[in-house]
């Protein structure tokens, strides 16, 4: 259901679409069950003259059995919850497949900066090539990635990816992803970090093996011009119904509009 | 046994020297009367949740209409947004739920539900409200100090908190910490008296089994508050000494580490939340109970099993933080208990739920909201299951799924269920009743634009939109016009929501001196509050009853009336 809203562009995005499907459908029985007796159980129990209501403790047996046998059921349903979790989270955070990439990601308030290692596929080298608010990955390849702050905590958060890390100052954190679908997206910062939180935003392009390596050429030569940048200015137009602050008089238009 | 009926015995006589005519100011300003102390706390916390409204008013109009003059508010810049969704979050939990639900019910019903005339330390108990006026006072300046208010979150998380060359609210951020603090020692010796009073003063006869669930309930809710406040105490002096004498204990630059905070505030953190919910659960219980005229179903199940909650809650708290750079094999142990605790408190969503087979349900506007409650928090509850499986929580950590999800428990432990127990013990209160009708116009036009206004925040949620962002036109996938459709929704909501607020405040006021007056037992219940005149003088009970039976024996066959008394020693 969540790749109604945001396409999947990663390999374990799938999973995660999946377990949301599986708790859906698993809560969603429970809340419907629950909802609906209670809405049975007051039409069916409401005030009546002359109906004595009835007189039950709920400790006896044969009356304790109405909360144990959900519970039980409730018991099983977590079992494959739990299972379901940890089996995700296993494969998304707990584990990582060889590389074929490396990159490293430091933010800052209140930007991103992004280190590619360039053709020899490794950082640190002289051939690393650096961005600002720029990502740029090739599809289908498995890129482990290491996490830095240089002031407080930020948050990595690809919503295409279905990836969240939190960046720690004082502290290197690894993690992968693997793109599965070419196009641009969103890079947000997810945790709270100062007056500049809402500005903090950066792109993520992933490219085919031959738009990648033109664009990490154009970067060299200086040729390049930011996705970021491009996708900020130009269409679509920035959030419909943005009213200019020296524009007060559209306000009851927009609400009676909203109603 | 010997023990209770002495230490009642010689309260009895303590309140027979204190009968005298009091001043004004002894009455409303410096009362040690528990009642009067639970309406302090009740009417500041109504101010409180004014302001907060308020704020979550702005923010939202922000919102809906970037970058406009938002009426009654002004502009938002992205420093008044934060400080604005920093404070509203603390003023709700620490301002309105806590003063409110346990503060001031507690206060109010204890002595009278036990069947005692006093709290066994009435002058703490005045001390308590006025440190706890102190730490609003203290709130309310840390807005208008240089810098503005603190804004770093509800959860300031370090090094953002205590650097305030990055947080740039220096003396707000301070300001706000000693706030919470003076606000927990407030509650702390509140929590204190609780237990004692609920431990020692019961009426005779008024066995452990015998106790109104509302009772136990707050009585766990601040056993908890009180085993859990510690670690937080511990992290404020070291987040204010960071602030203010450039300590680094959170700092990695000077050795420290920011992820210790997070464990100290949610091994506090995630109890509150049960802290706030078993108050409103008891509430809930006893109007329910009353309204259906049923016995509570299963006491000592809803008991233990709220027990069990609380135990599992002090082993959950790194569910907030499973992709905070915590080890990630952690995480597995965090979703196994936070899972777990979906068992116990479903059992006691059943055994309410029971409670309504066989009854006879009358839908007052208590019930109401009680029952409102019910189904809104079952919505917060299911939801909740997203959160904590960790493989989801990878995409919703920090999300408007979990804005949306805690809403959810929330609003329901926190308005709803509030207001359930407000119009249920107005009458004892103010010895007078609310309009009906105006009452139930209240809970439609509380209840429907609530679900208008945070269902469409779980569908942004799963958009992907993170939290506290005062503008999302630097974020082009969550720009789109139909996202923004629905954030227009939601604003729309919160301003009906508020705006029927008004005929509340109107009732609220109306009523208290203009209302139908109440008898002593105008529901017909059970518990001891009933058997004494609405409002209670001071010194509560005439002479001390005695207790025979439990709180919930309605519709007892055999019985001409439906409801017995627990002081009553026949049949009724």
């Amino acid at each position: 259901m969540i790749e109604y809203f945001v396409e999947n562009a990663s390999s374990y995005g799938g999973e995660i679409d999946w377990l949301f499907d599986l708790i859906t459908y698993m809560v969603g029985f429970w809340f419907l069950l629950t909802f609906g007796a209670m809405v049975y159980l007051l039409l069916k129990f409401r005030y009546r003259e002359g109906v004595p209501a009835k007189y039950i403790t709920g400790e006896r047996h044969n009356e304790k059995r109405w909360i144990h046998w959900p519970h039980n059921i409730i018991i099983v349903f977590d079992v494959v919850l739990i299972a379901g979790a940890i089996w995700v989270w296993v494969l998304v955070k707990q584990t990582m497949p060889p590389k074929d990439d490396a990159i490293r990601v430091i933010a800052q308030q209140w930007s991103w900066s992004f280190i590619h290692s360039g053709p020899d596929g490794k950082l640190d080298t002289e051939d690393d090539i650096k961005t600002v608010n720029d990502l740029h990955v090739e599809v289908n390849k498995v890129y482990h990635f290491e996490l830095q702050s240089r002031d407080v905590i930020h948050n990595f958060a690809v919503p295409a990816f279905r990836l969240r890390q939190d960046m720690i100052p004082g502290r290197s954190i690894a993690g992968w992803f693997e793109p599965t679908l070419p196009g641009t997206y969103d890079i947000q910062c997810a945790e709270m970090c100062g007056h500049g939180h809402g500005i903090m935003s950066a792109a993520v392009t992933v490219h085919t093996p031959e738009s990648y390596q033109q664009t990490m050429a154009a970067i060299r030569d200086g040729t390049y011009e930011s996705d970021y940048l491009r996708r900020l200015n130009g269409p679509p137009t920035p959030i419909p119904g943005t009213v200019k602050a020296s524009d007060p008089d559209s306000y009851a238009t927009l609400l009676a509009k909203s109603f | 046994m010997s023990e209770t009926t002495a230490a009642t015995a010689t309260v009895q006589e303590h309140a027979h020297e204190e009968h005298h005519e009091m001043s004004f100011w002894e009455k409303y300003i410096f009362p040690t009367d528990h009642k009067m102390i639970g309406l302090q706390y009740m009417f500041t916390g109504m101010f409180m949740a004014a302001v907060g409204g308020y704020f979550a008013y702005a923010f939202r109009m922000q919102l809906a209409f970037p970058g406009m003059d938002v009426p009654l508010f002004g502009q938002v810049t992205p420093q008044i947004y934060n400080m604005l969704i920093t404070n509203h979050g603390t003023i709700m939990i620490f301002w309105v739920a806590m003063p409110v639900l346990i503060a001031g019910f507690g206060n109010f019903l204890i002595p009278l539900m036990i069947g005692c005339d006093d709290m066994v330390f009435p002058r703490i108990n005045r001390l308590s409200y006025q440190i706890f006026f102190v730490s609003t006072v203290v709130l309310l300046l840390s807005f208008f100090v240089k810098g503005g208010g603190f804004g770093g979150a509800w959860t300031a998380y370090p090094p953002l908190s205590s650097v305030p060359e990055y947080n740039l609210t220096n003396w707000g951020s301070s300001l706000w910490i000693v706030a919470v603090a003076l606000e927990i020692i407030a509650f702390l010796l509140g929590g204190i008296n609780f237990v004692t009073t609920t431990m020692n003063s019961r009426a005779p006869g008024m066995k452990m089994m015998d106790i109104p669930i509302v009772i136990w309930m707050i009585n766990i809710a601040v056993i908890m508050f009180m085993a859990s406040v510690g670690p937080l105490i511990a992290g404020a002096v070291m987040l204010f000494m960071d602030q203010r004498i450039g300590t680094t204990f959170f700092l990695p630059a000077g050795g420290g580490d920011p992820v210790l905070w997070q464990h100290l505030f949610w091994f506090f953190g995630h109890p509150e939340v049960y802290v706030v919910l078993f108050p409103t659960l008891g509430l809930v219980a006893d109007v329910i109970t009353t309204f259906s005229r049923k016995k509570l179903w299963g006491y000592r199940t809803i008991l233990y099993t709220t027990i069990a909650t609380g135990g599992l809650a002090f082993v959950v708290w790194a569910h907030h933080q499973f992709i905070a750079g915590i080890d990630p094999r952690m995480a597995n142990v965090f979703v196994v208990t936070t899972l777990l605790i979906s068992i116990p408190i479903a059992e006691v969503m059943f055994c309410y739920i029971a409670t309504l087979y066989g009854g006879s349900i009358r839908f007052t506007v208590p019930m109401l909201w009680a029952l409102g409650f019910l189904m809104t928090f079952l919505l917060g509850g299911v939801t909740g299951i997203y959160l904590g499986a960790s493989g989801l929580n990878i995409y919703f950590h920090d999300s408007y799924f979990v804005v949306a999800h805690f809403h959810y428990t929330f609003f329901p432990i926190t308005i709803i269920g509030m207001f359930g127990a407000l119009y249920y013990w107005f009458p004892k209160m103010f010895g007078r009743h609310l309009n009906e009708f105006w009452g139930k116009v209240h809970f439609w036009g509380t209840l429907i634009p609530f679900n208008g206004i945070f269902l469409p925040l779980f569908l942004l949620g799963m958009a992907g939109q993170h939290r506290r962002i005062y503008n999302y036109e630097h974020f082009p996938d969550l720009a789109s016009p139909d996202l923004q459709g629905l954030r227009v929704f939601a604003t729309a909501s919160l301003v009906i929501m508020l705006l029927f607020q008004i005929p509340f405040l109107i009732n609220f006021f109306g009523s208290m001196f203009r209302g139908r007056k109440a008898e002593p037992n105008p529901w017909k219940a059970n518990t001891l509050e009933w058997i004494v005149p609405s409002p209670p003088p001071h010194g509560n009970f005439k002479e001390l009853p005695s207790v025979y039976r439990g709180p919930y024996e309605y519709s007892v066959p055999g019985n001409r009336e439906d409801y017995w008394p627990q002081n009553m020693p026949d049949r009724n």
